[in-house]
């Protein structure tokens, strides 16, 4: 039996473990039947070209882990940003693990989405948010959609500043030998509300994990969100990240990118700016080798005047590594005052690495500044040649230059320990220890 | 004269094509339809040899198993491709052996057209082969050129009496199966311009072809093959315009180029098609496919300045073969009132140390749509690559759209890839500047425009160059959002 077949048909055994009266039910049927009509998306689709699910969607994976697990917290311990100083939603093989877990209905909420869609006093906020920006032709959004279970929960009320970082991550073990997860998130930051969001993926062991995950936010007037997603995965693991974020008046929206590692990683993200005076900004970093393939798939939609997005892809390709960065830029008739930038750089150091970039304008207003630049080319020999003329050995001159090359993205992040986490993280892909902490 | 925006905006919007006349010439025009009879019946009437038919015969069996592409950003009604006549070329006993026994009308035509045949060859210097209807009718200068061993003569005639070098290189670069145009266009191209030029010779002057849709319900299907051999030099001018018709005809050209070692060839179009009125109604779907290859230490330019059709399809393309080999595509896409243009241009880099460049700017004003699509590939082989790419677009008030699709493949490390791209419209500092100093908003919104697309203009040859700056004061005035 085919993969999608058999999602179709564990439809009805996915039924049996949840509950039929919640509001979701209904919309989760119709995006089953989206998903049946459209399938998985191959490379004739356009938004698919250089990417191809092929060879994970041929092989079959387990769709509900067989028993709960645990982990050590002392195994798992080195991959949470603070051990305390964090609100916490940690889930193993697609389950909720209290134990590791820091939530809190204290002022804000930072739960999950089983509760959030279980109990009535929820219920309001379920209705006017849920699924009401997802792409609704995006067939493995639909997907995600159809399985809505379990994910995160955050709602920041008005005014209120989330004083610790949330942190949602997922733990895969490896009992089953191989899983499909969809992890559903949805995060509402009301009015004047700020927050700083990370998010994490990880396998503890070699096993053919794909998360097919989709995260809804909702970021209203004068809001600051600062999002952090962390791909640093084992070589088995593939992600499949769709992001859709909906900004309202004045609000600051920030997403940052680390993909270091996993199979095959698609990063969907989507900006609608739906109020004046937003600020978006979208920024990654991609560290690639040995068969690695990392798809930036960006969309900014200026829907109203006045806006600024900006966008600094940096992608450095070694080993038969691949990337892929699509940017999308749709700047509506109304969206007068568009400031629109769009940055992708690349440096291939291998002959068997590969990038394919496709960044795109599509320009409907005429008083709007925008731009793009792309880039693919390689370390600057001149600059290379004086460090070791000045005694830095090859190697770390090219470390020191890759980061330097990657620095005006790390320079963004504004968790410190982040930041120091992410420096060592590069320094350690590069091979070389560079001498200085940030 | 002062004028204030509306009345520019209203004499921008009902100013007359200027080429949209008709001229009754006696033409011979097959019925409509398209079938395997119909592709042998043009075969014949041009005393093809049978290689000939058969290589039309096998790219229209191609044809019919294909489909026409969707993936452009425009929108049109597809041409029905029965209700199209596949041959139409005016009435004539013999080839014209001079001018004086050309049919009057004609060179009246071609009077209005702006090219009096007779002027040029003085003044000029530029060797007209001229396509009305799909078939060559006039070809100057043949004899100043024949003496330096050039070829240059229409497609049909090469057909008949080069059928080495046509066999040679025809469906060479661009294969009968590469797309849908231009498989249609293989099966019943009706002439075209040939043109060789022999080893080591550098072309004492401009080739130039006219092309004119005359008859209605026609579609024109040339095809152009320049070949230029080891260390010799051709620059090739192309230019085109149509009558204004309420209906929409399909213009479905080819255009290979061939740079053999150390050649260089240059090819520029000024294509003014008739862009449909202020309505959108009527206008050339020009859906064309121009590629050329470069073999070792060639070069191969390609300049355009698009200013006409209703829907545009066209990416002037570089297969960069040979080392050192050099590809450059300038472009200028202006759009006005219902226009659409999806153009660009692909450069494949296969050889080593291979350079491109791409300059493209984009006018878009009314309702048009205007988009670049464009791709640079370097291939695992290509060491040393390296491209430049630039796209500009300028947006005139705020009902029109500019995209800019670019696609960038590179599967070397020693790649060096740039592109950019900005999108913006007249500041209204620069207009009120020149206002300042007298200049009308006219004038100065002229001069900016020139002044945007200067890099490309500064490519095309002299005589080229004063019609395109001409053609685009004539649809931009007074368009300030």
């Amino acid at each position: 039996m085919e993969f999608k077949e058999k999602l179709l048909a564990s439809h009805l055994a996915f039924e049996e473990r949840i509950d039929f009266s919640d509001p979701v039910h209904q919309t989760r049927l119709e995006s089953l039947k989206t998903f049946e009509e459209m399938g998985f998306p191959s490379r004739k689709d356009e938004a698919w070209k250089y990417t191809s699910l092929n060879a994970i969607v041929r092989q079959d994976y387990a769709l509900f882990p067989k028993k709960e697990s645990t982990i050590q917290l002392k195994k798992v311990k080195k991959y949470f940003l603070y051990e305390i100083d964090t609100y916490k939603v940690v889930f193993i093989d697609g389950v909720y693990s209290p134990f590791l877990s820091d939530t809190t209905h204290d002022g804000l909420d930072v739960c999950l989405m089983s509760a959030a869609l279980s109990k009535a006093k929820y219920r309001k906020l379920i209705d006017t948010y849920f699924n009401k920006i997802t792409n609704k032709d995006d067939s493995l959004t639909a997907l995600n959609t159809s399985y809505t279970q379990e994910g995160a929960y955050v709602y920041i009320p008005k005014s209120v500043v989330a004083e610790k970082p949330i942190e949602i991550i997922h733990f895969s073990t490896g009992k089953e030998k191989a899983l499909w997860l969809q992890p559903r998130n949805l995060i509402v930051i009301d009015q004047n509300a700020q927050v700083q969001i990370l998010e994490r993926h990880q396998s503890l062991k070699d096993h053919n994990i794909v998360t097919n995950s989709v995260t809804e936010i909702y970021a209203h007037q004068d809001t600051f969100v600062d999002y952090y997603k962390i791909q640093n995965d084992l070589n088995t693991a593939s992600l499949i990240d769709n992001t859709y974020i909906s900004q309202e008046k004045n609000s600051n929206v920030r997403v940052h990118t680390f993909s270091l590692g996993g199979k095959l990683i698609r990063n969907n993200l989507n900006f609608f700016l739906r109020g004046q005076y937003c600020h978006s900004t979208l920024k990654g970093v991609t560290l690639l080798e040995d068969q690695q393939h990392v798809d930036h798939y960006t969309l900014v939609d200026h829907a109203s005047p006045n806006c600024e997005s900006h966008q600094d892809y940096k992608g450095v390709f070694s080993e038969g590594s691949k990337g892929v960065f699509n940017g999308k830029i749709h700047v509506d008739q109304i969206a007068q005052k568009t400031n629109a930038f769009q940055q992708n750089n690349n440096i291939l150091l291998d002959d068997k690495a590969m990038v394919n970039t496709k960044p795109q304008l599509e320009i409907f207003a005429d008083d709007v500044k925008c731009s793009h630049g792309c880039t693919v080319g390689q370390l600057d020999e001149d600059a290379l040649f004086y460090l070791r003329s000045r005694g830095i050995p090859k190697k770390e001159a090219n470390a020191l230059m890759t980061y330097a090359f990657a620095n005006n993205v790390l320079e963004s992040v504004e968790l410190p320990i982040l930041k120091k986490r992410i420096n060592k993280l590069i320094a350690k892909k590069l091979g070389v220890n560079l001498g200085f902490d940030l | 004269m002062a004028y204030t925006e509306e009345e520019l905006k209203k004499e921008l919007e009902t100013k007359e094509y200027e080429y949209g006349f008709y001229t009754d010439i006696d033409s011979e025009t097959f019925p409509v339809g398209l079938n395997e009879e119909v592709v042998r019946r043009i075969s014949q009437k041009k005393k093809e040899p049978e290689w000939m038919t058969q290589w039309r015969l096998k790219a229209f069996e191609a044809w019919k198993n294909m489909e026409e592409p969707e993936w452009a950003n425009v929108q049109y009604s597809k041409p029905d491709y029965q209700a199209i006549s596949y041959y139409s070329a005016p009435k004539k006993k013999d080839q014209y052996k001079t001018l004086d026994e050309v049919d009057p009308e004609l060179l009246k035509t071609f009077d209005k057209l702006g090219i009096s045949l007779d002027e040029q060859k003085k003044l000029a210097g530029v060797a007209v082969d001229i396509v009305m209807d799909s078939v060559s009718v006039a070809t100057t200068f043949k004899d100043t050129l024949a003496e330096k061993g050039i070829i240059f003569c229409s497609i049909s005639e090469a057909i008949q009496e080069y059928p080495d070098l046509v066999k040679k290189y025809i469906g060479t670069v661009i294969p009968i199966q590469d797309n849908y145009f231009a498989a249609l266009n293989s099966a019943v191209f009706s002439d075209g311009s040939f043109c060789y030029i022999p080893k080591g010779v550098r072309c004492p002057m401009e080739l130039s072809t006219y092309f004119r849709i005359n008859q209605a319900g026609t579609g024109q299907f040339e095809r152009t093959l320049v070949i230029a051999d080891e260390s010799s030099y051709v620059s090739y001018l192309e230019g085109c315009t149509a009558p204004s018709r309420d209906e929409n005809q399909l213009h479905a050209a080819v255009v290979e180029l061939v740079a053999l070692d150390n050649a260089e060839i240059k090819y520029s179009t000024v294509q003014n098609w008739f862009p449909g009125d202020k309505n959108g109604k009527g206008g050339v779907y020009n859906f064309v496919t121009k590629r050329g290859i470069c073999h070792r230490n060639s070069k191969i330019s390609w300049t355009q300045v698009e200013t006409g059709s209703a829907v545009t399809w066209k990416y002037p393309s570089c297969i960069l073969k040979g080392d050192n080999s050099i590809g450059e595509f300038y472009s200028i896409a202006l759009t006005n009132n219902y226009q659409q243009a999806d153009t660009g241009t692909k450069m494949v880099h296969l050889g080593k140390n291979t350079k491109s460049t791409i300059i493209s700017k984009g006018i878009s004003a009314g309702k048009s749509q205007n988009s670049y699509r464009g791709l640079v590939q370097v291939h695992p082989r290509a060491t040393n690559a390296r491209n430049f790419s630039q796209c500009d677009s300028l947006l005139m008030g705020n009902q029109c759209g500019a995209h800019t699709f670019p696609y960038i493949e590179v599967k070397n490390k020693t790649a060096q890839i740039e592109h950019e791209a900005t999108t913006s419209k007249i500041g209204e500092d620069q207009i009120f500047y020149c206002n300042q100093r007298g200049i009308d908003p006219e004038k100065a919104i002229a001069l900016v425009v020139n002044g945007f697309s200067k890099e490309v203009l500064n490519k095309l040859p002299m005589e080229f160059a004063v019609e395109a700056q001409k053609l685009l004061e004539i649809s931009l005035e007074g368009s300030v959002g």
